[in-house]
């Protein structure tokens, strides 16, 4: 069995890139920035709900941080991709799966970035419990799917 | 300046996550599924960079430059609900193959269909804060029951 069939190097290069990101900020405002309060802080515009209201003061950066998510990889797209790529999964996993993602890193205070890159940089016990948790969890959830054949 | 700062980041963040091409689902799910690990060295790497910044930030300077803020690292409190979220979000990430920041860096390759996904989990999250102001509203009564 082959471990890396792609490769290391885009795998490699594009995670210190993420470290850097976070670096960065961290460094210079002293904010450890996780991508999926933005989902928390952002329907603070729209509903009067205390969850998302408590999130409200953190609101306008985390949309100009997501923002530029969006335009970071529109570049990379840009510079090395021919057009537009699309996935080939069905709606109906996105929608599901979308769904159980907003519940499950919420509830859980915390997502691939905010547990799984800052949390367990900090080194932090409830981050790399968390990690270990959904990665074995996904695991035999995407596996499951293979062997029902939802395909791809 | 310090909005500047932030939305510089986002572009590497992006930018990151667009050349390791965790921007397709299809990549995540050949992690979770196996047959490439690639996943674990974006993972990997990340955690080591930022670590190390973390760690020798806090060693040399006590506030950060912009804002003032001073530099602490959060412990999130642990709670059954880290567990139980770990696990509602390791189904959808299994499932889909796809979280928040790679969807959002996912719209700009291109990959329109992954607003469905983007849609869900606002739904998701304005569930969960509806479900939680339902059970706060219900708990005063709960207690002149007993």
């Amino acid at each position: 069995m082959e471990w890396f069939p792609n490769g290391i190097w885009a795998y490699a290069g594009g995670g210190v890139l993420i470290g850097l990101s976070v670096s960065i900020i961290y460094a210079g405002t002293g904010i450890i920035a996780g991508a999926s309060t933005f989902l928390d802080s952002t329907l603070s515009y729209i509903s009067g709900l205390s969850r998302f209201q408590d999130y409200a003061a953190s609101r306008d950066w985390r949309i100009v941080f997501t923002f530029g998510i969006v335009v970071g990889a529109m570049v990379y797209a840009l510079l090395f991709q021919e057009g537009t790529w699309t996935t080939a999964i069905s709606w109906p996993r996105l929608l599901v799966g979308g769904i159980l993602v907003g519940i499950g890193t919420r509830l859980g205070k915390g997502c691939t970035s905010g547990h799984g890159v800052c949390g367990v940089a900090s080194l932090s016990k409830t981050s790399i419990l968390n990690v270990i948790i959904f990665v074995i969890v996904a695991m035999g959830m995407a596996q499951l799917m293979q062997a029902i054949g939802a395909m791809p | 300046m310090s909005t500047l700062l932030i939305f510089a980041g986002g572009l590497v963040f992006g930018f990151g996550l667009a050349l390791s091409r965790m921007t397709q689902p299809e990549v995540v799910l050949s992690f979770l599924q196996w047959d490439d690990f690639g996943l674990g060295l974006v993972m990997g790497a990340a955690s080591l960079v930022a670590g190390l910044t973390f760690h020798l930030v806090r060693r040399f300077k006590q506030q950060a430059p912009l804002g003032g803020k001073s530099y602490e690292l959060r412990e999130k409190t642990f709670d059954k609900n880290v567990i139980i979220g770990g696990v509602i979000f390791g189904l959808g990430w299994g499932v889909s193959g796809i979280c928040p920041g790679a969807a959002y860096a996912s719209l700009g390759i291109g990959n329109w269909p992954i607003l469905i996904a983007i849609t869900g989990m606002f739904l998701g999250t304005y569930l969960l804060g509806w479900w939680q102001f339902k059970r706060e509203q219900q708990a005063p009564n709960n207690k002149l029951n007993q």
